[in-house]
């Protein structure tokens, strides 16, 4: 199938000028991240002169390299969680057969329709109680229970063939062997997929963070970004987007990286 | 280990139902051993915080959130008699309205944009995916200098054209639109990822025999494209009404509810009665509309999704 050249050239220009719309406001704040204070004053598009003092200045007046280093914790124990306790709920789903499982199938649906924003009160209060405000595990423990994971993963698991686990049977294996030697590599690709969401939403993750700290010692990065824009002064529009643009890095790494997987895993556990 | 143990103990018994019977629990068992660390989270920190915030919704509460008197329905009348709250309903609608179809829409027209194959196709992918991996945070930091009244671009744009500044976050009449726009441009990402996964899924088979038909671009476009990702469609749409009613970070980041409640999104205001006036009573009561509404959305999401789905 040829495409004419006429539609060709419609069709890059508007990919191209979508583009530009789309990443306009991420490539003004990287623009600005390296410019001066008189370039931000006068309105420049481009830096006159290429500064690196806006990141200095964010890393020295910000305790920065601790809330990223908080975000990477909370993000990699979150995501380990995740894997862990979906990987678990699905395989009992698709190789376990016991009294009871469809009702349980129904309870893990039925969680999809608690929104964690309408929970949040006594999630506090627990997180309060446990002693474990301005701690990784008050940070994390909500997020490791995951219906749209084990979801995902249990439509992977189906695709591995009944015979495996008859033949495994056969061979003496019991469930944990089977899911550790032979699920759990079968589905590797589909595990990267999760995890990389996971990882993504945590790093990202706003409302509980604010709530469940209340000092810099496990504070992650996106609250301590609010923090530089209500603190610094409003002529300092430079370090606050070199504050931004550390923030965004390591997730649009991680995206462009996993983004085709994850534009098939997303759709896959969605819509099947 | 553990299950070494339960089997031996299973062959010690000879009556031969007993022996079904145990081994039905000894399954049943090594299912649950699998489900439970799920289960044990999703009641602590799901189930048992719903039924919390109906029971705290009954109640006045102390500061620290310990119930002192019970009020019966009187949080939710309250509630709704409130100006307000009914400020926060109207705008938290209105947010829906602005936010979910032109996600959508621009979601869409991005998607198949990008799913055509011409050279370089994978870039412009990357590009229009990006403002997944962009945190609300930084986004927030990003459009707040855009918004800016002297410097941001979007007046200086204006300013170029000889229109007046507008106070984008300011003017009670261009808040809400404001914030609408930057949480347009934040789950465009996302939902163009799941577009283009739906577009892509699309038999080819499809676009040849059209294609041997004469059939025109837009023609394609309507009667092939359109109805085959409608499934996809339908799901994108109900996330996106889910998402548009939790939204809380941008507005915390951009506006603080103002000016004059207009931006007040209910996620928002149940956060200030909570965590700022410490009024975990009414807070409840309006956690528990907001999770009416979710349920009613999710729920339409499952039957009509159900049949809509298996068609392929």
């Amino acid at each position: 199938m040829k495409i004419p050249l006429r539609r060709k050239v419609i069709f890059y220009i508007l990919l191209v000028v979508s583009a530009f719309l789309v990443f306009a406001p991420a490539l003004i704040a990287f623009m600005m991240s390296f410019m001066t204070n008189q370039d931000i004053m006068s309105g420049k598009l481009i830096p006159t002169t290429i500064t690196f003092d806006n990141y200095l200045a964010v890393f020295e007046r910000f305790p920065l390299l601790n809330y990223l280093l908080n975000s990477f914790i909370v993000s990699i124990v979150i995501m380990i969680g995740q894997l862990m306790l979906s990987s678990l709920a699905a395989y009992a789903f698709v190789f376990m057969e016991f009294k009871g499982r469809n009702f349980l199938f129904f309870v893990f649906i039925s969680t999809m329709m608690v929104p964690f924003e309408a929970s949040v009160i006594p999630n506090f209060q627990t997180i309060r109680d446990l002693n474990l405000i301005d701690s990784y595990a008050g940070l994390t423990l909500p997020y490791f229970a995951m219906a749209f994971g084990t979801f995902l993963l249990r439509q992977n698991f189906k695709q591995i063939p009944k015979e495996l686990k008859e033949a495994s049977e056969i061979a003496g294996m019991g469930h944990f062997k089977f899911y550790l030697s032979v699920v759990l590599p079968m589905a590797k690709t589909s595990l990267i997929t999760l995890g990389v969401y996971g990882f993504l939403t945590s790093w990202n993750m706003y409302l509980w963070p604010l709530l469940a700290t209340t000092n810099d010692s496990v504070r992650t990065v996106q609250i301590g970004l609010k923090q530089l824009q209500t603190q610094e002064q409003l002529n300092e529009w430079g370090v606050i987007m070199a504050g931004g643009i550390i923030v965004v890095i390591p997730t649009l790494i991680l995206l462009f990286l996993g983004q085709k997987r994850l534009q098939q895993g997303l759709a896959e556990g969605a819509i099947k | 280990m553990n299950e070494v143990a339960i089997q031996s103990d299973g062959v010690a018994t000879p009556d031969f139902k007993k022996i079904k019977k145990k081994q039905q629990l000894i399954r049943f068992l090594k299912g649950i051993l699998f489900l439970m660390p799920s289960i044990i989270l999703f009641a602590v920190f799901l189930f048992y915080p719903l039924i919390r915030t109906i029971y705290l919704s009954f109640f006045l509460t102390d500061a620290s959130g310990s119930t002192t008197v019970f009020v019966g329905l009187d949080n939710f009348i309250n509630m709704f008699s409130s100006p307000v709250f009914r400020k926060s309903m109207q705008s938290t609608f209105l947010f829906v309205i602005f936010t979910v179809p032109g996600t959508v829409l621009i979601g869409l027209f991005l998607a198949i944009l990008a799913n055509e194959k011409l050279k370089g196709i994978g870039f412009f992918r990357t590009i229009y995916s990006s403002t997944m991996g962009i945190s609300v945070a930084a986004g927030s930091v990003f459009w707040l200098f855009l918004f800016n009244p002297t410097m941001g671009w979007l007046n200086e744009i204006l300013n170029f054209f000889g229109i007046e500044a507008i106070g984008w976050l300011t003017d009670p009449s261009w808040a809400l639109l404001s914030v609408s726009i930057t949480t347009i441009w934040m789950n465009l990402g996302f939902i163009f990822l799941i577009l283009l996964g739906g577009l892509q899924s699309i038999d080819s088979y499809l676009y040849e025999s059209a294609e041997i038909d004469g059939a025109s671009y837009f023609y394609k476009l309507r009667r092939i494209t359109i109805p085959m990702l409608s499934p996809t469609l339908f799901f994108v749409i109900t996330v996106s009404l889910i998402n548009a009613f939790q939204t809380f970070g941008q507005i915390d980041m951009l506006t603080s509810g103002g000016p004059q409640n207009e931006t007040n999104l209910i996620v928002y205001s149940i956060y200030q009665e909570a965590f700022m006036n410490y009024q975990y009573g009414t807070a409840s009561a309006q956690a528990v509309v907001l999770f009416v509404i979710i349920l009613v959305l999710t729920f339409i999401q499952f039957k009509l999704g159900e049949k809509k789905v298996h068609y392929q």
